[in-house]
């Protein structure tokens, strides 16, 4: 069972009392780029064994949407931070880079 | 069962607590002028992140890093928003009467904590669910928030469109002889 601590609130919340929002850091893109740039924006998303970065709205509780580091094979979490941000903070990645030398996500290392 | 039926009791007794005046206020809670209209309404400072303050009839409970409920006597609800909109004007602010949109819920007994455990994924421990706290979750399937009077009473709120439910769940799980003593 996954559990996750709502930056916001400071509860630790179940799984059950989120709401998956898939992927984090997805970066809009404009429509005047290729329609391979649109695509990949809409549609192809990281499938990682691994170190993955997701968004979560903490729905039954305070309502906020935030982020969170996780490991997809031992549900290690990481860590999670607020949805305020086009990347993942320096401290969450340092504690990746601890756990998981050599990770790599995008454009994220 | 009917939402305004006397719930089954036991160990634990789950009772309706009739009608609550209920006030969303949602905004900057840093504010200083927030702060004070909410304060004048029910004599109460701002609580901080997760933190429900009681006096009497009056209260008021954190809900979300923008959002307050305030609790005052049902009667007085119409002039409590009157004067908080009129003391937040000009304010990026919400003030909604939700009054007659929640239910609220007494469950009191030894076994408070067993019940709310079988029905909320929330730890209530009394490490992480002490007095003085609120916790925002889900009793089985409704969303509900409930915090603790004192060590034996526990205050529920859900919407009322699921008041039904939430007593029927909360009196199931007061059954008595369904006792777990964890807690």
């Amino acid at each position: 069972m996954l559990t996750l601590r709502c930056p916001y609130c400071g509860v630790l919340a179940d799984e059950t009392e989120l709401e998956p929002g898939g992927e984090a850091h997805v970066r809009r893109k404009a429509s005047d780029c290729g329609d391979g740039e649109f695509e990949a924006y809409l549609f192809l998303r990281e499938n990682p064994r691994g170190v993955h970065f997701e968004r979560w709205r903490h729905v039954n509780g305070c309502g906020k949407w935030f982020h969170a580091a996780r490991d997809t094979v031992t549900l290690e979490v990481f860590g999670t931070y607020p949805a305020q941000t086009e990347g993942p903070p320096g401290e969450i990645m340092e504690t990746i880079g601890a756990r998981r030398p050599g990770w790599r996500w995008r454009e994220f290392s | 069962m009917r939402p305004d039926a006397e719930g089954a009791s036991g160990t634990v007794t789950v009772e309706t607590a009739g009608p609550h005046g209920m006030v969303t206020v949602r905004g900057d809670l840093t504010s200083s002028t927030l702060g004070e209209v909410v304060s004048e309404i029910t004599g109460i400072a701002v609580p901080g992140r997760g933190e429900a303050r009681f006096e009497d009839a009056y209260g008021i409970l954190w809900m979300a890093p923008d959002e307050l409920l305030v609790f005052c006597p049902y009667g007085e609800v119409a002039e409590s928003v009157t004067k908080m909109e009129a003391g937040l004007e000009g304010l990026h602010v919400l003030v909604a009467d939700v009054s007659d949109a929640r239910s609220v819920f007494t469950v009191s007994g030894a076994g408070i904590r067993d019940v709310l455990a079988k029905l909320t994924p929330a730890d209530v421990s009394p490490e992480e669910f002490g007095i003085g706290m609120v916790r925002r979750s889900r009793l089985a399937q409704i969303p509900a928030a409930f915090w603790l009077r004192d060590g034996a009473t526990v205050t529920v709120i859900c919407f009322r469109s699921v008041a039904g439910y939430a007593l029927d769940l909360l009196s199931t799980a007061a059954t008595p002889g369904s006792e777990v003593r964890y807690f």
